[in-house]
C-alpha cells in the first residue's frame, strides 16, 4: 500500500518496572519496535508479558508503583513546518504537551468498554468533553461532531445515542462508542488493547470490520494488542511477539505464521486449536494439542539467561540458561531474540 | 468400562447408549417490578424448549453467544436451577434412569455424585480459606465416602491425576496460577467418580498455552475414566477440537445439532454458518470477509416473532417472520430448526463443498 513508510513511533529498549514491596517487577524490560504511519502493528503475548504496560508507557499513563526507567519512545509529531521529534518518556505525565498528545494524536481503546466509559455521563457528554479538550470548537459544534463520529462508527441512531448512558447500550455498541471517542480528534495512532476480547464472535466480526474500514478512511496507524492469534492474522501487517517483558520476535505477519524462528512463537502457534483443522483431517481420531510445558515464570524470580529456557524444547544447556540472548536480525525486517536462532 | 452397545454406522462413530436426554427444557426467569408489592411484568426466556441427548463417554459441545442460555442449560441439568418445564432423563449408575426435575432432596444428593461441574473462573470458584485437601476432599467427606487418612490418600491420588503434586495439599488456592487452579477444580469434580461432567467454559479464562494443557488433561481424563462431558463454550475452535457432537443455541433455543464433522462441513442453519465465518482464522493468507450479522442478539425477554433469528438472517423470507420453526431431523443425527434448511446451500468451515 504505502511503500514509503515513515516511522510514527519508535520504541527503543523501553524499560518499565513496577516497584512493589515484594520486589521489582520488570513488566517491560527491553522492548524495541517501530510503528509506521498508517500500518497495523500486532502485539501478541500471554497475560503478564507486558503488552498492555508497553501501550500505557507510550501514553505515559503507567499506574503508580510503575515507572519507565529506561529507553526512549520517539514520537514523530507532524506539524505544519515539518516533523518534530518528541521523546515521550521525557515528558511529565501531566504536562500540557503530553496532554495535548494523549487522547488526541495518540488515543486508546480498552478491553472492557463498561469500565472505561463513565456510567453517570451520557455518551454524548463524554465525546464532547474529549473534543473540546483538544479542539477549539464551541459546545454546539462539538455536539455536532459527536453525532458525526458516532455515525462514522456505524451507530444506528447516533442522534439518540448521544443522549444515552453506557448501560443502555449493548456490548458491541459500547465498544463502538469507545472507538468513536478515541477517533473524535483524528489520532495518528490508535492503540487498541484487546478491543474485542470481551465480545461475542459475531460482534467481534462487526468491530474488526469497522476498524479496518476506519483505517482505510482515516489512515491512522493501529497498535493492536491481543492474545488472539486469529485476530492478529486477520488484522495486522507486522507482528511483535512478547514474552516476560521482552520482544522475542518481530516480523511481518506472513513470516510470523509461516516461518516463525523463536521457539516460543512456534510453540504458541502449535498450541492453539484452529477452526476447521480437525474437520479437514477427519477420521484421524482424537487429536492432542502441542502444549507448552510448565507455566509463565514468577515475575519476581525470572530465570537466568533466556526467560523462556525452562519451557523451551530447543534449549541448549550451558548457553540458554546462562547467557541472555540479544535481538538478532535473521532476515530483513525479521528479528529474533534467541541464542539457538542466532547460531544458525 | 461398560458393555457399550456398539453398532457402527455410516459415520465412523461408535454409538454408545444415551446417558442424558433433555426434552423440551425451559427456564423462564420472572422480571419483577415494584417495591413492597412486586408484580411479575414479564419473563426472560433464558432457556425455551431445548432438546438434545448425550451418549456415554462422548463430548457434546454446547455453543452460542453470551445470553443464549447455554450456561443456564448446564445448570438446569444439574438442577442448580429449578426448571420451569421439561424433562432431563439421566441414566444414573445407582438409581437407573431418572427424571432429574422429579427427584427429591435425598435422590438429588445421590444424583450429584454422578454429575459434577467445572466452572469458568478458577479464581472465584475456589474458596480462598480452604486448603486443597479441604476443597478436593469436601465431596468425599460430605457424601461419607472417605475420611481421615483415607481421605488424604484419595485427595493425593486425585491431585496426581490432574498433574499437581500431592505435597500441595496443605496449601491455599492463592498460591496457584490460573491453570493450576483450574486443575484443582477438575480434581474436585472428579472426586466422586462422576458419570457426567458439565464443563462451563473451563478454558475461557486461561492463556493460550495453559488452555492447550487443560484441554489435553480433559481429554486424557475422559479416556482414563470413561467420562461424559457437556462442554459449554463460546469458542468454536475449542469446541471443534474437543467435541464429538455439537449443539448450537440462539436466544434460548437449539438451532442446530449434529456431529462435529457434519456441523462444520455442512451447516444447515444460517446462524451456524455466520458463527463459523465470524471466527478470525489464525492464518494471514486466509483473509476472508466474514458474514457480518446486522444488529444485536435478540432480547430473550422480548424475542422477535417467528424465527428468533430472522431479523439478522440474510436468507429470511416472509414465512420466517410469522411461523416459528421446529427442530427436526433433516439428515440422520443432524437436527436443525430452519424453514429453508433443505434449499439453502450454506458454506462450512472448509469453504464451498462441491454439491
Amino acid at each position: 500500500m504505502n511503500n514509503k513508510k515513515d516511522a510514527l513511533v519508535e520504541v527503543n529498549n523501553l524499560q518499565t518496572h513496577f516497584f512493589l514491596d515484594e520486589g521489582t517487577v520488570r513488566a517491560v524490560d527491553g522492548a524495541d519496535f517501530v510503528i509506521h504511519r498508517g500500518e497495523t502493528l500486532g502485539v501478541v503475548g500471554e497475560s503478564g508479558c507486558g503488552k498492555s504496560v508497553t501501550a500505557r508507557s507510550i501514553l505515559n499513563i503507567v499506574p503508580k508503583p510503575g515507572k519507565t526507567v529506561g529507553g526512549e519512545i520517539l514520537y514523530h509529531r507532524r506539524k505544519s513546518d515539518g516533523i518534530e521529534m518528541l521523546d515521550l518518556t521525557q515528558l511529565p505525565s501531566q504536562s500540557d504537551k503530553m496532554r495535548s498528545i494523549r487522547g488526541a494524536e495518540i488515543s486508546m481503546i480498552f478491553q472492557e468498554p463498561m469500565t472505561s466509559l463513565s456510567p453517570v455521563h451520557t455518551i454524548g457528554n463524554q465525546i464532547v468533553e474529549a473534543i473540546r479538550l483538544h479542539r477549539p470548537v464551541s459546545k454546539d459544534e462539538a455536539e455536532e461532531l459527536a453525532v458525526e463520529v458516532l455515525d462514522l462508527v456505524g451507530m444506528p441512531l447516533p442522534k439518540r445515542t448521544v443522549t444515552q448512558y453506557a448501560h443502555e447500550l449493548s456490548g458491541g455498541m459500547r465498544q463502538r462508542a469507545m472507538i468513536a471517542m478515541a477517533l473524535s480528534c483524528h489520532p495518528s495512532l490508535l492503540i487498541a488493547d484487546e478491543p474485542t476480547t470481551a465480545l461475542d464472535v459475531t460482534t467481534e466480526a462487526q468491530i474488526l470490520r469497522l476498524m479496518r474500514q476506519l483505517q482505510d478512511e482515516l489512515g491512522m496507524a493501529i497498535m493492536f494488542i491481543t492474545h488472539n492469534l486469529g485476530v492478529i492474522a486477520q488484522m495486522t501487517e507486522n507482528v511483535v511477539v512478547m514474552y516476560m517483558g521482552k520482544v522475542v520476535e518481530q516480523a511481518d505477519v506472513d513470516t510470523i505464521f509461516y516461518h516463525p524462528q523463536h521457539p516460543y512463537t512456534q510453540a504458541l502457534l502449535q498450541s492453539i486449536p484452529r477452526l476447521g483443522q480437525k474437520t479437514a483431517r477427519r477420521g484421524a481420531g482424537q487429536s492432542r494439542l502441542a502444549s507448552i510445558r510448565g507455566m509463565v515464570p514468577d515475575p519476581y524470580a525470572l530465570p537466568q539467561g533466556c526467560a523462556f529456557h525452562p519451557r523451551c524444547n530447543q534449549m541448549v544447556a550451558g548457553e540458554c540458561d546462562l547467557r541472555e540472548p540479544q535481538m538478532v536480525e535473521v532476515a530483513p525486517g525479521h528479528r529474533v531474540r534467541c541464542l539457538a536462532c542466532a547460531g544458525v | 468400562m461398560t458393555e457399550a452397545l456398539k453398532n457402527t454406522t455410516s459415520a465412523t462413530v461408535t454409538k454408545n447408549p444415551i446417558l442424558l436426554e433433555v426434552k423440551d427444557l425451559k427456564k423462564h426467569f420472572p422480571i419483577k417490578k415494584g417495591f413492597l408489592i412486586s408484580k411479575v411484568v414479564g419473563h426472560v426466556k433464558a432457556v425455551d424448549g431445548v432438546n438434545f441427548f448425550i451418549r456415554e463417554q462422548e463430548t457434546l459441545g454446547l455453543v452460542g453467544e453470551s445470553g443464549c442460555g447455554k450456561t443456564t442449560t448446564g445448570r438446569l441439568i444439574l438442577r442448580a436451577y429449578e426448571p420451569t418445564a421439561g424433562e432431563v432423563w439421566f441414566n444414573d449408575q445407582q438409581m437407573g434412569r431418572v427424571n432429574v426435575p422429579d427427584l427429591d432432596k435425598h435422590q438429588l444428593k445421590m444424583l450429584r455424585q454422578n454429575m459434577q461441574m467445572i466452572f469458568q473462573d478458577p479464581y472465584s470458584s475456589l474458596n480462598p480459606r480452604m486448603t486443597l485437601l479441604q476443597i478436593v476432599g469436601e465431596p468425599l467427606l460430605v457424601n461419607g465416602i472417605a475420611k481421615g487418612g483415607e481421605l488424604q490418600d484419595r485427595v493425593a491420588e486425585l491431585l496426581r491425576v490432574v498433574g499437581l503434586r500431592p505435597e500441595y495439599m496443605t496449601r491455599y488456592p492463592h498460591a496457584f496460577s490460573g491453570g493450576q487452579r483450574q486443575r484443582i477444580g477438575v480434581a474436585r469434580a472428579l472426586a466422586l467418580n462422576p458419570q457426567l461432567v458439565v464443563c462451563d467454559e473451563p478454558v475461557s479464562a486461561l492463556d493460550v498455552s495453559i488452555q492447550a494443557q487443560t484441554l489435553n488433561l480433559l481429554q486424557d481424563l475422559q479416556e482414563q475414566f470413561g467420562l461424559t462431558y457437556l462442554f459449554v463454550s463460546h469458542d468454536l475452535s475449542v469446541v471443534e477440537h474437543i467435541s464429538d457432537r455439537i449443539a448450537v443455541m440462539y436466544v434460548g433455543k437449539l438451532v442446530e445439532a449434529a456431529t462435529t464433522d457434519a456441523l462444520f462441513q455442512r451447516p444447515l442453519h444460517p446462524y451456524t454458518e455466520a458463527l463459523l465465518s465470524a471466527v478470525p482464522k489464525p492464518d494471514p493468507r486466509l483473509r476472508t470477509e466474514p458474514i457480518v450479522l446486522p444488529g444485536d442478539v435478540a432480547d430473550p425477554a422480548n424475542p422477535p416473532s417467528g424465527c428468533y433469528f430472522h431479523p439478522r438472517c440474510r436468507y429470511a423470507v416472509d414465512r420466517c417472520k410469522t411461523e416459528e420453526p421446529v427442530l427436526r431431523e433433516l439428515e440422520p443425527e443432524h437436527f436443525v430448526s430452519c424453514h429453508r434448511a433443505e434449499e439453502l446451500q450454506l458454506v462450512g468451515v472448509l469453504g464451498k463443498v462441491a454439491a
